[in-house]
C-alpha cells in the first residue's frame, strides 16, 4: 500500500491530507513508530487520528492530557470498591488469606485506562495522545517508556505485553517545549494552516452543499483574516462553522449584506479583543478582496 | 553552513550515502543519531525512493524534530542530494574581511545560515509584525549596522569567569523556588496529618509512624533578552559576559539578543568553549550596535518563542536602556502580551544607576506598569547587588 492509497482512504473519511502528512502517516504504519503532530490550534491535528482510524476501520482510543495527569489515570487502576466488597464477602464466608488476595488482584478487578486498553486490542487500534504538552514532564518520561517497549508492568500481576501494536498519534500545540527524547522517538510533522486549494477541498468535502462561488469567497476571506493581527487565529473548524452559518442564512454572496456578514463573524473570532479590532470596515476590505 | 560535504555521487552505496546525508544534517545542527540513519534507510525501502519528491517527503518526518528544523530541511536536502554535495545557502558577503577568519570556522556554520526567513540569524524575516508595514523595513535597513563587530573584542576570558560566578548566584536566587503546596515526602518540615491518621488505622488508631510533607522544588525558568543596539554598546561587554555566564551555569536558561531583530542565542552559548561561544554569538548578532526596535523585538518574542517556552514558572529578564525607535504603545502591548502568559518580567536598565535618571523615555515609561522589578545594572557589581531583590521577587 502506498501513501496515495492512504490519502485516498482518508479523503473517503472527509479528511483532506496533504502529501507530506499522508507520507508521514504511511511511514508511521510501515516503520511502527509513533508520530508527533505539531501546529497551531485548529489545523486538524486531532482530526487526523479520527480519519486514520476511520480509513483503517480501526478503533480510536483517546487519551486527553492535562496538567496533573498521572499513571493511574492513563494506564490502569485497581477497582478498590469492588475489592473491598469482595474482601468483606469473603470474610463472611470464612475465606481468608492467600486465596482472597490472589482473587482481588486478578484481571477481573483491573480497570483498563487508555494506554493499557490500547495494547490489549485484538486488532491494532489508533491511540491518540492529545495535547501531550499539557501533561507534566514526569508523565512524558513515563510515556516514553511505554511507547518504546509496548509493555506495561503491573506489580501484582506481572508484565502485560502488547497483543498488537497500536498506531500512536501524539499532538502538541506548543504550551511547553517537549523533550528531545520524545521528539527523537517519534516521526515529526508540522501542520500549518492549509493553503487556499487545500482549504477549498476541505470545505467541499465537509459542506458539499456550498456553491463554488461562495466557497471561494469564504476561503479567501478566512485566509485574509488569518493574516490580520489576531489573538486567536481562526482554524479550519471555525471556517466550516462560518460557511455553515452563511449557508443557513441563505447568503450567496459575501459582499451582499455587510451587517449580516459582521454578525456571522462570531463563528470566526473567539475573543472580545479580536471582535473589537475587526470592525465593519476591516471586514468589508477583506470581503472585497476575497470576492 | 558553507561546508562542502562528501560528494553524494561518489559514495559506494545507498547505506554510505544515507550516512553521508545524516552526517551532513548533523554538521548543520540537527541532532541525529545512528538509529535515525537506519530508520531513514528503512523508510526509503517502503516508498519509491528514486523520485526525489517522495524521498524528501519520507525523510522529513524522520530527520526533523521541531518546526525550525522542518523549515530548514528542504534547503539541506537540496544541498546534499541536488547540488552534488555543496550546501546551497551560502550567504556570506564576498567582500568579507579576511582578518576574522578564525571566527568563521565550521562550528559557527549554523550562525551563517541567514538565507531566508525563520532561520537562525533571521528569525523575524519576512512575515513578522515588525516588517509588515513596509515603512518599518526601510528604517530597519537604514539603521542596521552592517559592519560586523566581533564580540570577542569586547569580552575577555577572565571577565566571563567573574560574570559566571555572578550569574550563577543570581540564577540561583531567581530559579530555586519551592512550590506553594506541600506534598508527601520522606523528610519534610511539616507533619502529614491526613496520611498519619489514615495509616494509623492499621495500628488500631495509634499513630505509630509519622509522615511528613514538604514544599517540593519548583525551578523557575530564566529567559534573558539582551539589547545590543548602538546605545547599549558600552554596557554590552558586561551584559554579554553575564548572559554567557548565566547560560553556562543553568542548563534550562534561554537567551536572546535583539537590536532591530530578535535572535535566539541559546544554542550558541551552550558551547563548552566560552570564547568560541562568544564567537558564534557575534556571528548571529550581525548588525550589532545599530538601531533598536524593542517593541517589535519583544512582540516577536511574545508571538513566537514565548508561546512555547514561557509559562507561569518563568522569569523574563530584559537588559535594555529602553531607547526605542518603535512607538511606546508597541512596547506596552508586547509586554502586556508577555505578562498574559503568567511570567514575571524584570527590566534591568543601565541608565537607572545614573543620578537624576527618571524613566521618561517614551518606551520606558510605557513599559513600567508591566514590570515586576525595574532595577539598575551597569556593571557586574550592580548585578551582584541585585541578588537579595531577586530572591524576594
Amino acid at each position: 500500500m502506498s501513501f496515495q492509497q492512504l490519502q485516498h482512504d482518508m479523503a473517503g473519511e472527509g479528511y483532506v491530507a496533504t502529501d507530506d502528512l499522508a507520507m508521514a502517516l504511511h511511514l508511521m504504519d510501515v516503520l511502527e513508530r509513533p508520530i508527533l503532530l505539531e501546529g497551531p490550534a485548529g489545523v486538524g491535528k486531532t482530526e487526523v487520528a479520527r480519519a486514520l482510524a476511520g480509513a483503517r476501520g480501526a478503533k480510536l482510543i483517546r487519551l486527553q492530557c492535562y496538567e496533573g495527569l498521572d499513571a493511574s489515570q492513563a494506564i490502569y487502576e485497581w477497582n478498590y470498591q469492588r475489592q473491598l466488597l469482595t474482601i468483606r464477602a469473603a470474610s463472611e464466608a470464612g475465606e481468608t488469606g492467600r486465596a482472597v488476595e490472589d482473587r482481588i488482584f486478578s484481571e477481573e478487578f483491573l480497570l483498563e485506562r487508555p494506554l493499557l486498553a490500547a495494547i490489549r486490542q485484538p486488532k491494532p487500534p489508533v491511540l491518540l495522545i492529545d495535547e501531550i504538552d499539557r501533561a507534566d514532564e514526569e508523565f512524558e518520561a513515563f510515556l516514553l517508556e511505554v511507547l518504546s517497549e509496548f509493555q506495561i508492568t503491573v506489580p501484582e500481576l506481572g508484565t502485560i505485553h502488547a497483543t498488537t501494536q497500536p498506531l500512536v498519534v501524539l499532538t502538541a500545540n506548543g504550551t511547553r517545549d517537549l523533550s528531545d527524547a520524545l521528539r527523537r522517538r517519534c516521526l515529526y510533522t508540522y501542520l500549518d494552516y492549509p493553503d487556499r486549494e487545500t482549504e477549498l477541498a476541505i470545505l467541499r468535502a465537509r459542506c458539499p452543499g456550498v456553491e463554488a462561488r461562495l466557497a471561494g469567497q469564504v476561503v479567501g476571506f478566512v485566509q485574509a483574516l488569518r493574516r490580520e493581527e489576531l489573538e486567536k487565529v481562526p482554524g479550519i473548524a471555525e471556517m466550516l462553522d462560518f460557511a455553515a452559518a452563511l449557508m443557513g442564512l441563505g447568503i450567496a454572496d459575501l459582499t451582499s449584506d455587510p451587517a449580516v456578514l459582521q454578525s456571522t463573524l462570531k463563528t470566526l473570532l473567539k475573543t472580545q479583543v479580536d471582535q473589537a479590532n475587526v470592525t465593519t470596515e476591516v471586514t468589508q476590505r477583506l470581503a472585497g478582496r476575497a470576492a | 553552513m558553507s561546508r562542502v560535504t562528501r560528494f553524494a555521487a561518489r559514495d559506494p552505496g545507498p547505506a554510505a550515502r544515507m550516512s553521508g546525508f545524516v552526517a551532513h544534517l548533523r554538521e548543520n545542527g540537527l541532532r541525529l543519531g545512528v538509529a535515525e540513519t537506519a530508520l531513514a534507510l528503512d523508510a526509503l525501502t517502503h516508498v519509491s525512493a528514486a523520485r526525489p519528491e517522495e524521498a524528501r517527503r519520507a525523510l522529513r518526518p524522520i530527520c526533523t524534530g521541531c518546526k525550525e528544523e522542518a523549515e530548514r530541511f528542504d534547503a539541506l536536502f537540496d544541498g546534499f542530494w541536488m547540488d552534488a554535495g555543496r550546501v546551497r545557502t551560502r550567504v556570506m558577503p564576498a567582500s568579507k574581511a579576511k582578518g576574522h577568519d578564525a571566527v568563521h570556522s565550521s562550528r559557527d556554520a549554523k550562525g551563517e545560515a541567514a538565507g531566508g526567513a525563520g532561520q537562525a540569524t533571521a528569525p523575524d524575516g519576512g512575515d513578522g509584525a515588525a516588517e509588515s508595514d513596509g515603512e518599518g523595513r526601510l528604517i530597519a535597513t537604514e539603521t542596521r549596522n552592517l559592519m560586523r563587530k566581533d564580540l570577542r573584542d569586547l569580552v575577555r576570558q577572565e571577565e566571563i569567569a567573574a560574570a559566571e560566578a555572578v550569574a550563577a548566584r543570581l540564577g540561583q536566587a531567581l530559579r530555586d523556588r519551592r512550590a506553594r503546596r506541600r506534598r508527601a515526602a520522606r523528610k519534610g518540615d511539616r507533619l502529614h496529618f491526613r496520611k498519619i491518621i489514615r495509616q494509623s488505622l492499621a495500628t488500631g488508631g495509634e499513630p505509630v509512624r509519622l509522615f511528613h510533607r514538604k514544599r517540593p522544588d519548583r525551578a523557575v525558568r530564566i529567559t534573558a533578552l539582551c539589547d545590543v543596539s548602538g546605545s547599549m554598546t558600552v554596557y554590552a561587554q558586561v551584559f554579554l559576559a553575564f548572559l554567557a555566564g548565566l547560560m553556562r551555569s543553568d542548563p534550562t536558561a534561554d537567551a536572546y539578543l535583539f537590536h532591530t531583530r530578535l535572535v535566539r542565542i541559546t544554542e550558541a552559548l551552550r558551547d563548552r568553549d566560552a570564547m568560541r561561544a562568544i564567537g558564534r554569538m557575534s556571528l548571529m548578532a550581525d548588525g550589532f550596535g545599530g538601531g533598536s526596535k524593542i517593541g517589535a523585538s519583544l512582540e516577536r518574542f511574545a508571538a513566537t518563542y514565548a508561546r512555547r517556552l514561557v509559562d507561569g514558572r518563568s522569569v523574563v529578564l530584559i537588559l535594555s536602556d529602553g531607547y526605542d525607535t518603535d512607538p511606546p504603545e508597541a512596547l506596552a502591548a508586547a509586554l502586556a502580551k508577555l505578562k498574559k502568559r503568567g511570567c514575571r518580567v524584570i527590566w534591568l536598565n543601565p541608565l537607572k544607576g545614573w543620578r537624576d535618571y527618571a524613566p521618561i523615555a517614551g518606551g520606558m515609561a510605557a513599559a513600567l506598569p508591566h514590570l515586576d522589578l525595574f532595577a539598575a545594572a551597569g556593571t557586574l557589581a550592580d548585578l551582584a547587588a541585585l541578588e537579595p531583590e531577586l530572591a524576594r521577587l
